[in-house]
């Protein structure tokens, strides 16, 4: 009787598959069920919106930053707002600082919600995909009473936000508010304690917190692993350090300590918004008194003549911001998102990077993945929560 | 500590060094010689806890010379503290992998490459990684035409020519009887 030859399969998962959150190829090779290598290929969402920036005006880029991570739309633009005001040298008034942190608040909810229904549908359990969708819509309909659009605002601008708050803003996110806890009980009570769920989750993918700081690895992965770091806390930007609020941590680092610490996250984020809208009141600044980078009231456009020729000048030339650079991080819902900005003293950004915490994610997915089942790749990638356009930008 | 005072406890450690303070808005600029950079990153990560390499990037600074800046970007959590180191690299220049610090700097490092041709010595993975493999030029770089039309690249599809078609319908029939 001749021998039993064995080898390795390769098989080939995406860029065009339901279970990697966009366009991520991952080339498996297999032993069996297990796994022996990942080679995760990315770059089939890259739109070089990096180099795009550089031909736009300073004010243009926020619209663009905002499709990178097109499930943070505003903590890019939050980081980037952030980087440019550092370069001018802005401060921004408190309302304009506690709008921020509430929206910036909001998106994270927003995301997280995306996460947890498409992280457990992926793992079985369909239904969450609705019951976080349906959520979700209520928090895109309230950036649709703020800016007219629900997925990319663009609300946030260098110099303050870009109008007043609309009427019925507070009702709308009060509702949202009293709503959602209750919301999150009904998540928990279908998943936390679920023995399929915990039996796919438990134990799978664990990492350390020593390889997830050498893969660079800091946010939501890093706090599932037993780090505090979070941007919000160590390096408080908005006004932060004045909310009274927690950051949940696990030890386990595996799946199932991942969901857990972002559900964590999410009843906080709803701690801080309460605390934020309450400081916040309905009418009043948007934006800082800077006349080199706000435009006049149009009232006065209207009457005066300097304040024509500034409103001429900023909607025509933009702005120029002194030359340098600065690095200003943010903590997003998939861990800090930074944005590298330089300048060249001009009124075009001679370089804008944003730090992408999905890319960083991906990177570090063969290590995480290696050994483990062909099925536990499917909730790996779904509890890293990595997005395409964050990744390849 | 400010950049000064990172020098001051950096000397030491790494001997021979010509480290230069940087002007900066945020926080602690150092600018580090290419040739010195990886023992400084193993200096900094051992024995002042920037043990996060947030993220590698560069920036192309035309026509000034040297053209590059590669920017690393580090955090130490225990500190709360950030840090950014500088190389400066000329047009042909090349800097040294820090992959035997920081295994995430792999990637970083990768982009890098990819969008300004900056070549990282000893790296071992040095491919295209967000444009597509047979790309011409460096996205990044500031001479890079922007407003060109171009043809979408990629690899040539798998196709058979008429000829190879007919002779493998051929070659089964042949089989079949």
């Amino acid at each position: 009787m001749s021998e039993i030859r064995t080898e390795t399969m390769t098989v080939n998962m995406g860029p065009q598959h339901p279970s990697t959150h966009g366009v991520l190829r991952l080339v498996l090779e297999l032993d069996g069920e297990f796994i022996q290598s990942v080679m995760p290929t990315i770059g089939y969402l890259h739109t070089g919106i990096e180099k795009t920036a550089e031909q736009k005006k300073w004010q243009q880029v926020v619209p663009l930053v905002e499709r990178m991570d097109y499930l943070a739309a505003q903590s890019n633009s939050l980081a980037y707002v952030l980087a440019v005001e550092k370069l001018l040298g802005l401060t921004m008034p408190k309302r304009v600082d506690d709008i921020r942190v509430l929206l910036a608040e909001l998106q994270r909810l927003a995301s997280h919600l995306i996460w947890l229904g498409t992280h457990a549908m992926e793992i079985g359990a369909v239904s969450m995909l609705f019951y976080a969708v349906r959520e979700r819509e209520l928090l895109l309909n309230i950036n649709e009473l703020i800016a007219g659009f629900r997925f990319f605002p663009s609300y946030f601008r260098v110099g303050g936000l870009r109008e007043d708050l609309p009427r019925g803003f507070h009702e709308a996110v009060n509702a949202f508010l009293d709503r959602f806890p209750g919301k999150i009980d009904e998540f928990e009570g279908l998943l936390t304690k679920n023995d399929i769920f915990r039996r796919r989750t438990e134990g799978v993918g664990a990492l350390t917190l020593e390889d997830a700081f050498q893969w660079g690895l800091v946010g939501p992965i890093a706090r599932a692993c037993g780090s505090d770091y979070d941007v919000r806390k160590y390096f408080p930007y908005c006004g932060y350090e004045s909310y009274d609020f927690k950051i949940p941590i696990a030890t386990e680092g595996d799946v199932y300590a991942r969901y857990r610490v972002r559900v964590a996250e999410m009843r906080e984020s709803v701690k801080i918004c309460r605390q934020a809208i309450q400081r916040i009141s309905p009418t009043g600044a948007f934006a800082c008194d800077d006349t080199r980078v706000v435009p006049p009231p149009k009232d006065k456009v209207y009457t005066e003549m300097e304040a024509l020729i500034q409103h001429f000048l900023i909607y025509s030339q933009g702005f120029t911001v002194p030359a340098g650079d600065a690095y200003v991080p943010v903590e997003g819902p998939r861990g800090e998102h930074g944005c590298y900005i330089v300048s060249d003293g001009s009124n075009r950004p001679w370089r804008v990077k944003m730090r992408a915490p999905s890319f960083m994610a991906i990177q570090a997915l063969p290590s995480i993945v290696k050994g483990g089942l062909i099925a536990d790749v499917v909730a790996v990638i779904g509890s890293n929560d990595v997005v395409m356009g964050d990744c390849d930008r | 500590m400010d950049a000064n005072g990172i020098i001051e406890s950096l000397t030491p450690l790494v001997p021979g060094a010509a480290f230069e303070a940087g002007a900066s808005v945020d926080f602690a600029t150092v600018y580090v010689p290419a040739e010195h950079i990886v023992a400084t990153c193993a200096a900094l990560r051992d024995h002042l806890t920037f043990e996060v390499l947030v993220e590698v990037t560069a920036a192309d600074y035309l026509p000034r010379d040297p053209r590059f800046e590669v920017v690393y970007h580090l955090l130490s959590v225990p500190k709360r503290q950030r840090l950014r180191l500088k190389v400066r690299v000329g047009a042909n220049g090349s800097v040294p992998t820090v992959q035997s610090i920081w295994r995430g700097a792999g990637w970083p490092e990768r982009e890098v490459w990819d969008m300004f041709g900056i070549v990282f010595d000893n790296h071992g993975d040095l491919r295209r990684l967000l444009m597509p493999e047979d790309w011409e030029g460096h996205p990044a770089r500031k001479d890079y035409p922007v407003q060109i039309r171009k043809a979408a690249q990629t690899y040539e599809p798998l196709e058979v020519s008429e000829a190879e078609f007919r002779a493998n319908i051929e070659r089964d029939r042949l089989k079949r009887h």
